[in-house]
């Protein structure tokens, strides 16, 4: 009975349920709709479109009804005096209900991003698995299309958010010296809607798939099955989320800073939080819109991307892009960041070049608007644009290289130890040369014309995106996990993750460049028969880094779980702020609102500053 | 909570996620997909003959689908006519195939695809009989179906039935006493492989271009030839 | 060590190992990238390759030797104390330095792609209004992208249609690339051209052919079902025998000349269906 009472409320449990019953509702109610005849600019065939959304978005209602998130609102509306505060205390049923305890959020984005990322990995060791053989087909070959697709847009649209969901809502109000986020219900929103997301992504399955890829290209996106619409909600959502996640960060960072943190004394981390949110807020919203036409396209016969009724696929292409190429930012700031925070902890020295690295992070943003055309340099835009794009592009790997040369001269000279989040970060650099030397040919318009859709414009994305953000990923997380819950992971089982998830990444990527170089074509289930070679040399080294991820698994569970052998309050010896405080940190932060007087890099330059002298202001909530 | 309690949570949950992960695997693989039919197979002076019966028509069906307003190919096989499409079929042989055509004229989006290809009857090359008679090309608006299997550089165009014919099929398999066209040819297999067909005529009504549904899916106007 | 030798001694050893690297790059590694010599525009990209190749090696060089260098010389001993390392922040020597070298090293890349590109397009597809123009006669030849077979015109020789590529060696080729229905993308690997198929546009890329030679064609953009078995072999042969190739199927397809639309640069044909 007791049991019952605590599963009966606002919590996961409810959402699932009402957003079940949306899902219905919204399917049958719309079903009413397009049979109806008057209404016959909706068709009727099959999935009558209109009831496919309109069920997804009653499930997605009903979802976040079942989570609380209409209370507050009701109840201001009735004249209830504001409260910042939901569920904060409480044991374990806090990380399944709407908590706005921004600690809490961060720990469960952890969770939630690490699950779709496993689901995304799973469909990767299914294309893998696929492409053993050149011309033998193991699954259905417009299955395959969906698989490659499911992979892409899992990984595009949840790991968008992989460094600034966890670590960024956890550490961002301590690092600095705030007690909440601006906008704490607004946080819990962007975690919610990102788990809906997923799972409407995750039944694409069950409406035949989608066949467009990550990319969605119109008209193919106009003809497809039902299955394109969860493609069109997740992406819409993830957008959403988005949106409001680089709105939070960014007015957090802006407006609550405590006293003595001026923008020269703000960890580079931060600083790297703050440049991908502003991408975020910007670019997150046009793809939003652009699938908005995309869904009328679909359900009410709009031509907005269709030649024949006088639409155009070049709009969505450019539209799509013009948020794509900020979004692969989105994407490796944050990274860049993590590296530049990291070093100097592990390396025992200063920061270097602080003021060119936020040029770097700040040149990057900038220019990240002015490059997009570069994915359609063979599309048939305009000739003269290309050299325009080209030198953008180029001009590009200027303020990245002074990520570069900060972190390089960071460890110049300094203590370096070997620990796990400083493995991952010394790969960092190895994965982002490669990376970006790549971009280099690609940026190169003759190179372009052959490695454009090719398997080598695949290997960099790979190195850049999973070499440089999915590195820094499992970086932020052995060195801040000890931190978040208290208990330490185990080092030698992360040091046999490093080196398998390196060895085994390079070995996997590396070669699709000179796949690529060959000929093979990206999203094609079959391929010359002489490159069989390579492709089965990848499919082993890609399973065998599914299989490393297990290891990383194991090490969380075990460590968290069942071992848990207690963590020093500050077990890297490092100076930022988070670690002058208890693991875990108190819900409220602070006792006293902090005050600054340097940056935390300040390795060499004396003792640790207090943050917290005697007499500091109580501050606000 | 105990040791023992923590291990079993964790045990269940691995269990959990195996089954979700092969319940999906298993989804995919038989998603989107067709059963290959191996066709019977005639020895004829020590050279293998095979007979390919097929039907095109307008609708399904519900019985033999769960889209029954779709096009789709059918195949004759000793259990009768069967929505099948991943056709296996022997190395070195020759095959006569016969196409019964329920469904009205579509018409070809290019008209390339109503010259006859890679396929011959009467003793000519690319030609077919259409109803008896031997023709080398329809006109392209009456065009119905198509069967093309670009790796064999076959193309054969099916005429479709008029629109005020009389006694039109409803819904498949279709009867013969209903108005059909009727498109004889032959043509030889050589190498082994994984030759797909697909139809060319923009039949799926109600997807844009007529291009979506059936006729992008295996099992309705795609298909495989499994030659071994 | 004296303040500035390890720097110097890096300096040396990547020197060094660059003026080694450098040219064996070029000579040995570049003549093997591809897409190969099939072409004049697959020889500008295997030109760029290379060129790219060998400034990429002393950067990829800098780098790893850099990293290296540092975790062998400054690791932290074992089992000790934690110990700061020297609180150095900046050096504008050697920001000013980095900050120049890479501004030239990519501004100069940009200018070199942009000269080959502008020459005669590097062969890929330029849109309708294509802006690097090669001179002299052009063999226009239509590409005509649908789900799932490219499919050929000669609007030269009477507009005929044709299932196989077939091109004259030695000939500047004017492709025309276009589709009837979703983004598809034309590409010949070994003639270095790529160009994608839009619904209503006349995609031009320029190619000009070397000796005889068979190359394959694939669909580079997702079209849907039949996406990766949108494949075919072209051929490059000699002039004579390719008129002679023209004329054989002009007579092959004779049937169904009457049917095919006048020659157009773009085809948008009914049916646009959609309603039920």
């Amino acid at each position: 009975m007791a049991i019952a009472r605590r599963l009966v409320g606002f919590n996961l449990l409810t959402a699932i349920v009402l957003g079940v019953a949306g899902w219905y509702a919204g399917w049958f109610g719309a079903h009413g709709l397009g049979t109806s005849g008057s209404l016959d600019w909706i068709p009727k065939v099959d999935y009558n479109e209109l009831s496919v959304f309109m069920a997804y978005i009653g499930g997605v209602v009903g979802f976040l009804v079942g989570l609380g998130f209409l209370n507050y609102p009701f109840a201001r509306l009735r004249g209830y005096p504001p409260s910042l505060r939901e569920k904060e205390t409480g044991g374990w049923t806090r990380y399944f209900s709407l908590c706005t305890d921004h600690k809490v959020v961060g720990i469960q984005y952890l969770w939630g991003i690490g699950l779709f990322f496993f689901i995304g990995g799973l469909n990767a060791m299914l294309i893998r698995v696929e492409l053993l053989r050149p011309t033998h087909q193991v699954f259905p070959a417009g299955t395959y299309l969906t698989i490659v697709g499911v992979h892409g847009t899992m990984m595009m649209g949840m790991m968008s958010s992989a460094l600034l969901g966890p670590f960024a809502n956890y550490f961002v109000p301590i690092l600095i010296g705030a007690r909440r986020m601006a906008f704490p219900r607004i946080e819990a929103l962007t975690f919610w809607l990102l788990m809906a997301a997923g799972t409407i992504l995750t039944t694409t399955v069950f409406f035949g798939g989608f066949p467009t890829g990550w990319t969605g290209y119109p008209p193919l996106q106009t003809q497809a099955n039902a299955g394109m619409d969860c493609y069109i909600l997740f992406f819409a959502l993830v957008g959403i989320s988005m949106t409001l996640l680089g709105l939070n960060m960014l007015v957090t960072i802006l407006t609550m800073r405590a006293p003595g943190l001026t923008w020269s004394r703000l960890p580079i981390f931060v600083w790297g939080v703050l440049t991908t949110a502003a991408l975020m807020v910007l670019a997150a919203p046009v793809l939003v819109a652009t699938l908005g036409m995309g869904a009328f396209d679909r359900a009410i016969q709009t031509t907005f991307f269709v030649p024949g009724g006088g639409g155009s696929n070049y709009l969505y292409e450019n539209l799509f892009w013009i948020f794509g190429h900020p979004e692969v930012y989105i994407l490796a700031l944050p990274g860049f960041g993590i590296v530049l925070e990291l070093l100097p902890v592990f390396s025992r020295k200063p920061l270097w070049g602080y003021r060119l690295a936020v040029a770097g992070l700040l040149g990057v943003t900038l220019l990240s608007w002015m490059v997009w055309q570069h994915h359609l340099f063979v599309s048939g835009i305009n000739g003269d644009l290309r050299p325009f794009y080209m030198l953008s592009t180029e001009l590009i790997s200027i303020p990245t290289g002074f990520t570069f040369i900060c972190g390089l001269m960071t460890i110049w000279r300094g203590n370096i130890r070997f620990t796990v989040p400083m493995l991952f970060c010394l790969a960092w650099f190895f994965n982002f040369l490669i990376g970006g030397l790549s971009g280099v040919f690609l940026s190169d318009v003759p190179s372009d014309v052959t490695t454009h859709g090719s398997f080598f414009s695949m290997a960099h994305f790979h190195y850049t995106i999973m070499g440089g953000l999915i590195f820094t990923f499992f970086a932020a997380i052995y060195y801040w996990v000890p931190k978040m819950t208290g208990f330490e992971l185990n080092e030698r089982l992360g040091k046999i993750h490093f080196w398998a998830m390196f060895i085994l990444f390079n070995s996997t990527f590396a070669p699709l460049f000179a796949a690529g170089f060959l000929g093979q074509a990206r999203r094609t289930v079959t391929y010359p028969l002489n490159l069989q070679g390579i492709n089965v040399w990848v499919s082993v080294s890609a399973f065998l880094l599914g299989i490393s991820m297990l290891v990383f698994l194991y090490n969380l569970v075990w460590s968290l779980a069942f071992k848990k052998v207690p963590a020093a309050a500050n077990p890297w010896g490092s100076r930022s702020i988070e670690f002058q405080l208890p693991s875990p940190i108190p819900v409220h932060n602070f006792d006293r609102i902090p005050t600054f007087t340097s940056d935390p890099y300040g390795y060499g330059e004396g003792p640790v500053p207090s943050y917290l002298p005697a007499g500091a202001p109580a501050g606000r909530d | 909570m105990r040791t023992g309690a923590k291990l079993l949570v964790v045990a269940l949950a691995i269990a959990v996620a195996g089954v979700l992960i092969g319940l999906y695997g298993w989804k995919l693989t038989y998603a989107n997909g067709s059963p290959a039919y191996t066709l019977p197979v005639t020895m004829v002076k020590g050279h293998p003959v095979v007979d390919l019966k097929i039907q095109t028509v307008a609708a399904i069906g519900p019985t033999l689908s769960t889209n029954p307003d779709w096009v789709s190919y059918l195949v004759k096989t000793t259990r009768g006519w069967k929505r099948e499409t991943v056709w296996n079929l022997p190395a070195n042989a020759t095959i006569h195939v016969t196409d019964y055509n329920f469904d009205g004229n579509s018409g070809l989006r290019n008209p390339l695809f109503g010259r006859m290809l890679g396929v011959y009857a009467g003793g000519q090359r690319n030609t077919v009989l259409l109803d008896g008679k031997p023709v080398s090309d329809i006109d392209p608006s009456t065009a119905s179906h198509v069967f093309a299997v670009t790796g064999l550089g076959i193309v054969v165009a099916f005429q479709g039935i008029p629109d005020n014919a009389t006694n039109q099929c409803g819904n498949a398999p279709c009867p013969m006493s209903t108005t059909h066209t009727t498109t004889q040819f032959t043509f030889h297999t050589t190498t082994p492989g994984h030759y797909r067909w697909q139809c060319f005529v923009p039949c799926a009504a109600g997807w844009i271009d007529g291009w979506g549904g059936p006729m992008q899916t295996i099992g309705y106007m795609d298909g495989f030839l499994n030659v071994a | 060590m004296a303040k500035h030798g390890h720097g110097r001694r890096f300096l040396i050893l990547w020197v060094g190992a660059s003026v080694i690297a450098t040219p064996l790059v070029a000579i040995f590694v570049g003549p093997l990238l591809p897409p190969g010599n099939a072409s004049v525009q697959a020889q500008e990209q295997v030109f760029d390759n290379t060129w790219m190749t060998s400034i990429c090696t002393p950067i990829f060089l800098f780098v790893v030797m850099f990293v290296v260098y540092a975790l062998i010389n400054f690791r932290a001993p074992r089992g000790e104390a934690l110990v700061d390392g020297p609180p150095l922040r900046h050096d504008s020597d050697i920001q000013t330095v980095w900050m120049a070298v890479t501004a030239t090293i990519v501004i100069f890349l940009a200018g070199f792609g942009s000269y080959e590109l502008l020459q005669n397009g590097a062969g890929g597809g330029q849109g309708p209004s294509p802006v690097a123009i090669p001179a002299g006669h052009k063999l226009d030849v239509q590409v005509i992208g649908q789900q799932w077979e490219f499919t050929y015109r000669y609007p030269g020789f009477g507009g005929f249609e044709t299932h196989e590529l077939v091109l004259p060696a030695d000939t500047y080729i004017a492709l025309h690339v276009t589709s009837l229905d979703v983004v598809h993308s034309f590409w010949a690997y070994e003639l270095g051209v790529k160009a994608d198929a839009n619904p209503g546009v006349d995609n031009v890329a320029y190619v000009r052919t070397n000796g005889t030679t068979l190359f394959h064609v694939h669909c580079a953009e997702l079209c849907g079902l039949w996406h990766g078995y949108m494949f075919s072999e072209g051929r490059v042969v000699s002039q004579a025998k390719f008129r002679a190739w023209a004329q054989q199927q002009q007579k092959l397809y004779q049937p169904i000349a009457k049917y095919l639309p006048a020659f157009s640069k773009t085809y948008l044909p009914d049916p646009q269906v959609r309603g039920g």
